[in-house]
């Protein structure tokens, strides 16, 4: 609590306390209107100054003006009529209240905020000749050498020099299981180290490091205003005009014709209660701020608030295969000998791939670990378009394509598995062949199942890769729309042909490699994975920062929750002024019915706001 | 060229209302109001001096909303 809730606080409570005793004690004539006028400057001083500095300033819709005159109204048809000054006094009472609770609401929500995204590195370590010596990580140049201890954050993003250990990403990605690191290894600022001492060679400035990226990015999300935010914006600015105008109308042309004024008065001063716009103004950033906050929680950086609501109403989700639905890597789907066994097969793969750079070299290798044996491999050669041929231990081994295998005249036969197909021959003679494929990612069917059920009704893959792959990866994953074969440049095309066709918003969902122009041309471009490629943070909309597709639905639903709760304040705080409007002026309500209703209006829609924070989705 | 100012309100349309002063402050090209990072974000005319013109926002937004401080 900041010394001025504590001070609003106890004029709060002390207001309360003298007006209960007020309401035991029997005082008559004069002495009870300066009785209850102590209560009522404690609790309304700021007010009354206020509103005179709003006249000065010629602001005609102040609140604090409009709360003063509705008040001194009040106490003046008291003294006029039965002396209960106590609706005067509750009013402003319950008016501080309602302003308390905000003030330390937001506060609340904007330290839950900050304490979430409590990734900002206060120092490094760096070692200097006389010793290892803290200073701002501002100050740290590329290419130093950092130490970082057990518990204490990653300061700068860079590479680990020396030390294993294991690290807590959760605060970067919202994954709870540590990470271990060792020397070679890129490390992110923002990870808590939890276990070994780590030397870090920093490739990044301060600025330019993860964790001051996203705290930048989550920061300033907010100031990009939703459609909603600008309605209710919009809405105040006329919202409290009307109002006052009602309410000088009601004061004045119904009390001519009934010469009833001081009923009419009274309804009038009810109006000037309800004009105060803050209890709708106040919900919806409030709201959207607690969304983006929640949404960060779980590893979802929405770049501002405008995006969120986009977000809700994505109906058609585009996705890139490799990168986000697939591992991009590429393993040993199968393997199938002919006169060998499967262990053989390997062995001989991998032992002729040994010098190449080929990614599938790499596959292949990493297929058969014992690859750096003592066996002989000898008269290396590749042939380009073809594959690789060398003698393994006096034995000649081709390996390669169907070309390769013709060429030398050894009767291979295509399989039936989908993926690239590495044929081999032993001296001449057919061996088998091995299956190369890019693998799943393990969450990837349930991620397009969550989505179906989170309402996007048109899912649609885009992928560069051949046909017959993009054919079994999404009848395995219930993918109907797929295109393949593409270019990025056709990618672009291909979004702009799906954009055109559909009514609801469209997302693009990419790893941010080679993608950047096609996250840009959606209407909200997501790109996973992403920490660490600048340019897609850059291009994108959303940044999910693990690479598990089932975060696209989670942000969805997300989203839509937020919006819920934003359209649920919107109607119900509009909705009860409203009716608290047409009571007060048809004479069922008055005006602590009217202060009660504004003032919960508020702590209901506050509290509501909040629930996003703690979104379980 | 674009500045970021924290500031200080306490109620959410004050802080709309802050926003409408600044964007009307001659020398003031675009502003922002974020009240729930409690930042306003200038974008200043060309050839402005923002020291010179948020000394002017602030002073117009002291007559929107009293309580209200532009920590410059």
């Amino acid at each position: 609590m900041s010394a001025k809730q504590k001070k609003n606080l106890i004029r709060i409570i002390v207001t309360s306390i003298i007006m209960i005793v007020l309401a035991f004690v029997e005082i008559e004539g004069k002495a009870r209107f300066f009785c209850y006028l102590i209560p009522y400057l404690i609790i309304g001083y700021d007010i009354l100054i206020k509103a005179f500095k709003g006249i000065k300033n010629l602001r005609a819709f102040d609140e604090s003006l409009l709360m003063t005159i509705a008040t001194l109204g009040a106490m003046a048809l008291a003294i006029y009529e039965d002396g209960d000054y106590t609706e005067a006094v509750a009013v402003m009472l319950f008016y501080q209240i309602g302003e308390w609770f905000q003030s330390y609401a937001v506060g609340k929500s904007r330290k839950n905020i900050s304490d979430l995204m409590d990734i900002r590195p206060d120092y490094a370590n760096v070692e200097t000749d006389e010793g290892i010596e803290k200073v701002d990580p501002d100050e740290v140049e590329v290419g130093t050498i950092i130490l970082v201890q057990p518990g204490e954050k990653i300061p700068i993003d860079g590479v680990v020099t020396e030390g294993t250990s294991a690290l807590n990403t959760s605060a970067l990605t919202g994954e709870s299981l540590p990470r271990d690191v060792k020397i070679g290894d890129e490390v992110l600022s923002g990870s808590i180290n939890i276990n070994g001492v780590l030397k870090i060679r920093t490739t990044k400035e301060f600025d330019e490091s993860t964790a001051s990226k996203i705290l930048d990015l989550v920061e300033n999300a907010s100031s990009l205003k939703s459609k909603s935010e600008n309605f209710i914006t919009k809405f105040a600015r006329i919202y409290t005009p009307a109002v006052v105008f009602s309410a000088l109308a009601l004061a004045i042309i119904p009390s001519l014709a009934t010469g009833d004024w001081s009923t009419w008065i009274y309804r009038a001063l009810i109006f000037l209660v309800i004009s105060c716009p803050c209890a709708l103004v106040i919900s919806i950033p409030l709201s959207f701020f607690a969304g983006l906050g929640g949404a960060s929680r779980e590893g979802i950086l929405i770049k501002g608030s405008n995006y969120l609501e986009t977000l809700s109403k994505v109906k058609t989700v585009v996705m890139d295969k490799t990168g986000t639905l697939t591992k991009g890597v590429f393993d040993v789907d199968a393997v199938h000998p002919e006169n060998a066994d499967e262990d053989q097969l390997l062995h001989w793969t991998a032992h002729v791939e040994r010098y190449s750079t080929h990614p599938i070299a790499a596959s292949l290798r990493a297929a058969y670990p014992h690859e750096s044996d003592d066996c002989k491999v000898e008269n290396v050669e590749e042939i380009s378009g073809r594959g690789i041929k060398a003698i393994v231990n006096g034995d000649t081994v081709h390996v390669g394509n169907e070309k390769f295998m013709d060429e030398i005249g050894a009767a291979w036969h295509p399989c039936h598995r989908v993926g690239t197909t590495i044929h081999v021959a032993i001296n001449g003679k057919y061996a088998g062949h091995v299956i190369i494929a890019d693998v799943l990612k393990p969450h990837a069917k349930e991620a397009i199942d969550e989505m179906k059920k989170a309402g996007i009704n048109r899912l649609v893959m885009l992928t560069g890769d051949s046909k017959e792959v993009a054919k079994k990866v999404s009848e395995v994953l219930g993918i109907t729309e797929f295109y393949s074969e593409l270019l990025p440049a056709d990618k672009v095309e291909k979004l702009e042909e799906i954009l055109n066709e559909s009514d609801g918003k469209v997302a693009f969902v990419g790893d941010g490699i080679n993608d950047a122009p096609v996250l840009s041309r959606a209407d909200l471009g997501i790109a996973m994975g992403a920490l660490g490629s600048d340019a897609a943070v850059e291009a994108a909309d959303v940044v999910l920062m693990d690479d598990d597709p089932l975060k696209i639905s989670k942000a969805v639903r997300l989203a839509k929750k937020c919006m819920r709760i934003v359209k649920q304040n919107i109607y119900f705080a509009i909705g009860v002024k409203f009716a608290c409007l047409i009571l007060g002026a048809i004479g069922v309500a008055n005006m602590w019915l009217a202060i009660f209703a504004d003032v919960g209006v508020m702590v209901l829609a506050i509290l509501n706001s909040l629930r996003n924070l703690f979104a379980k989705v | 060229m674009k500045k970021t100012y924290k500031i200080d309100v306490d109620c959410a349309n004050c802080a709309n209302e802050m926003e409408e002063a600044a964007k009307k402050t001659s020398g003031v090209k675009d502003a922002v109001v974020n009240f729930m990072a409690l930042k306003m974000k200038v974008e200043f005319e060309e050839g402005a001096d923002p020291g010179e013109v948020m000394g002017r926002v602030r002073e117009n937004c002291k007559k929107v909303e009293d309580d209200c401080e532009i920590f410059l």
